[in-house]
């Protein structure tokens, strides 16, 4: 009754071809863009940060990479974690060889980065696909979490073995370190996260996007209509690549502030943005968002209701974790094989019509 | 001969027992995909999972007793009998039947039609299901998986090859077994689907799951068969991998492992499966052992699935897979 097209009227060819067609959808992300920018920040605290909007954030942009590689282009990566990785490593290089620099640029260039070394694993995915590819990912995965653990140089000859990110500052606030607030923090986050959604959204529905989605549904025949497979996998592998490396990089300076490649960025994190983008909806921007939310928020309430209410140990809310997480995949691949998303999409069809069943 | 080159022989005959084992989980994950076109991701934690099973059932484990205590209360830990191997491998197979049923019942059923890519996933989703269920039923500490496997050097062998050569080859006994075990146990699956009425309807449907079904075999059965096929195979590698390096998590990161040995060997091979494995233990032992100290070591972890890239670059279908052709 109240979410409705009726009266809605486009009268340019820009407006029909926005983002957000319907006006309670625009209402709608303005608010929440409102109020992540100007509520969230004063209200936030360490707990709340750490525990699910920087994670949800830094998930979220992982999740879109990814998305635009598995979802719009078909390509079934699990070296997610080997590239985030990249993008943590390459900043890490670049903050201390170049400490003057804004660490906003660096990041970028470490997603600049991961964009090639994307590329370069991505050359497989000309003569293999499907779980070939899945699995020669996988070459990716632990080859480059090994070389990050062996070569030295990676990480400055420090003893431990580990990277720690020294404390940088954006607009003379501290982003990384100690002494880095819990809210600017946030905010650095959240400013990539909105951007890069919004270049991905664009790209997804632009040439790039549909060529893209050509190669997915069936690749002889975009070949024959014309889209160049080269191309259009390459460029999603560096797109994805570029996205995973700033999650990564972001991951790493900003939300752990020191990472160890094996413990930080080994299979399991690979396979969690998989399940990200699963059970967000495949080929979906909102899916990566809601995927992401939901596989982080879901480890809190468990943790919150298994061991702070019901008093059970910790390893046993762990165990129940894992079956919870595994059964729901199975569960959403069974029931909703698109995901949130398309839960989200049906919601909406009901909701315009309501209360009237047709 | 030079003292090096028999070290490396040393090196290669080792690589080969290990590649038994790798064999080993990569011939469940082949079974399943030839006769249902799945890619069991789950096949390692199925290992772990038979293997733990295993070792609760012999010591007499309550199952879910750290759950139950923590609900109800109680201290309860062990029934207080210890079950004899042989018996305890029979329950096992039985768990991993029961196992079989319910996977194909609430997942593998409600999933025909869909795209491959899709059940490849919801095995991903089983195998985390299953290692919380492992855990949570067994408890996760590094158990010690004892069923009379005989175990150290093998004197034999040391003696012979110290006469012979002058210099002594220490290969493990459980290797040993291991590798006439992988061997019965494929003639064992080479007679039961070329000799017998299941195995014949079970290449049926392998081949072309219509027309088995118009000729009245059941495809639930089947699959449930083949499911609990995969399962003994995982109790098998379980056991073997088990009694090596203790029953614990990382068991199920050799599933990982096999992956790449089904890459070089093809998905729908069974001595594809056992000759990639071979390739692919001869080669990482080989590479460590020549390559690996140059490098910082530790080359094992990736050197498989390097292999398998360049391998698939070259040759898509693996060695003995059938041929991929594509048809729009």
């Amino acid at each position: 009754m109240i979410y409705r097209e009726a009266g809605d009227f486009k009268t340019s060819y820009q407006s029909d071809a926005q983002t957000f067609p319907i006006r309670l959808d625009r209402m709608g992300y303005f608010l929440t863009l409102a109020i992540a920018f100007f509520v969230v920040p004063f209200v936030i605290n360490d707990y709340w940060a750490n525990a699910i909007f920087m994670p949800f954030l830094i998930y979220a942009i992982a999740a879109l990479g990814l998305n635009i590689l598995t979802g719009y282009c078909g390509q079934v990566s699990l070296g997610t974690g080997g590239f985030m990785a990249v993008g943590a490593y390459a900043c890490y290089k670049l903050m201390t060889s170049f400490p003057e620099v804004s660490i906003l640029i660096h990041i970028l260039l470490a997603g600049l980065v991961t964009a090639i070394v994307g590329v370069l694993f991505g050359l497989p995915s000309l003569r293999i696909k499907g779980f070939y590819l899945a699995v020669a990912t996988l070459a990716a995965q632990f080859f480059l979490v090994w070389l990050f653990n062996k070569v030295p140089w990676f990480y400055n000859n420090s003893a431990s073995g580990m990277i720690s990110s020294p404390e940088r500052t954006v607009f003379g606030f501290a982003v990384t370190g100690a002494n880095a607030s819990a809210a600017v923090q946030y905010l650095v986050c959240l400013g990539f996260v909105v951007i890069l959604a919004l270049v991905a959204r664009n790209l997804t529905r632009g040439a790039f996007g549909r060529r893209w989605m050509a190669i997915r549904d069936m690749d002889i025949a975009a070949e024959i209509i014309g889209v160049n497979p080269l191309k259009a996998k390459l460029t999603a592998f560096a797109v994805s690549s570029f996205y995973i490396g700033i999650s990564g990089a972001l991951f790493f300076a900003v939300y752990l502030g020191a990472a160890e490649a094996g413990d930080a960025f080994g299979i399991t994190k690979s396979f969690l943005v998989l399940f990200m983008v699963i059970i967000g909806g495949l080929g979906s921007i909102f899916g990566s968002f809601a995927g992401a939310a939901f596989l982080v928020v879901l480890p809190v309430v468990l943790k919150v209701v298994g061991a702070d209410w019901l008093g059970w140990p910790d390893d046993l809310v762990a165990h129940l974790q894992l079956i919870v997480v595994g059964a729901l995949i199975m569960a959403f691949l069974i029931l909703e094989p698109h995901g949130l998303a398309q839960l989200w999409r049906v919601t909406k069809e009901k909701l315009r019509l309501w209360p009237f069943p047709h | 001969m030079p003292e090096q080159l028999l070290f490396a022989m040393e090196v290669t005959l080792n690589g080969l027992m290990a590649g038994v084992l790798y064999a080993l989980v990569a011939l469940g994950f082949v079974l399943i995909y030839k006769a249902s076109g799945i890619f069991n991701y789950a096949q390692g934690v199925m290992a772990l999972f038979a293997a733990l099973t295993l070792v609760g059932i012999m010591e007499g484990q309550v199952p879910f007793a750290h759950l139950i205590n923590v609900i109800f209360g109680t201290e309860i830990h062990h029934f207080g009998w210890e079950v004899p191997a042989l018996l305890a491998i029979l329950l096992t197979v039985v768990v991993m039947i029961i196992f079989a049923w319910l996977v194909n019942h609430f997942v593998m059923r409600h999933l025909i039609n869909q795209e491959p890519i899709i059940l490849f996933m919801a095995t991903i989703g089983l195998a985390y299901f299953l290692e919380g269920v492992g855990d949570l039923m067994w408890g996760s500490d590094i158990k010690r998986l004892e069923v009379g496997l005989p175990q150290g050097i093998n004197e034999w062998i040391d003696e012979t090859t110290f006469q012979a050569l002058g210099y002594g080859f220490f290969i493990d006994n459980l290797d040993i077994v291991a590798a006439v075990i992988a061997i019965l146990l494929v003639i064992g699956l080479v007679i039961f689907s070329q000799y017998t009425t299941q195995g014949r309807a079970l290449r049926a449907v392998a081949d072309d799951h219509q027309a088995a079904l118009s000729v009245g075999i059941s495809l639930n059965f089947i699959w449930v068969l083949v499911w609990s096929i995969a399962g003994f195979v995982a109790l098998v590698a379980g056991m073997m991998w088990g009694a090596k390096s203790g029953v614990q998590f990382s068991l199920s990161l050799i599933a990982l492992k096999a992956l790449p040995v089904l890459l070089i060997g093809g998905f729908t091979s069974i001595p594809g499966a056992i000759i990639g494995g071979l390739i692919i233990g001869v080669g990482e032992k080989l590479f460590e052992f020549s390559i690996g100290p140059m490098i910082g070591g530790a080359t094992e972890n990736w050197f498989a699935y390097v292999l398998a890239l360049i391998f698939l670059v070259i040759r898509p279908q693996g060695l003995f897979g059938d041929k991929i052709i594509e048809r729009v």
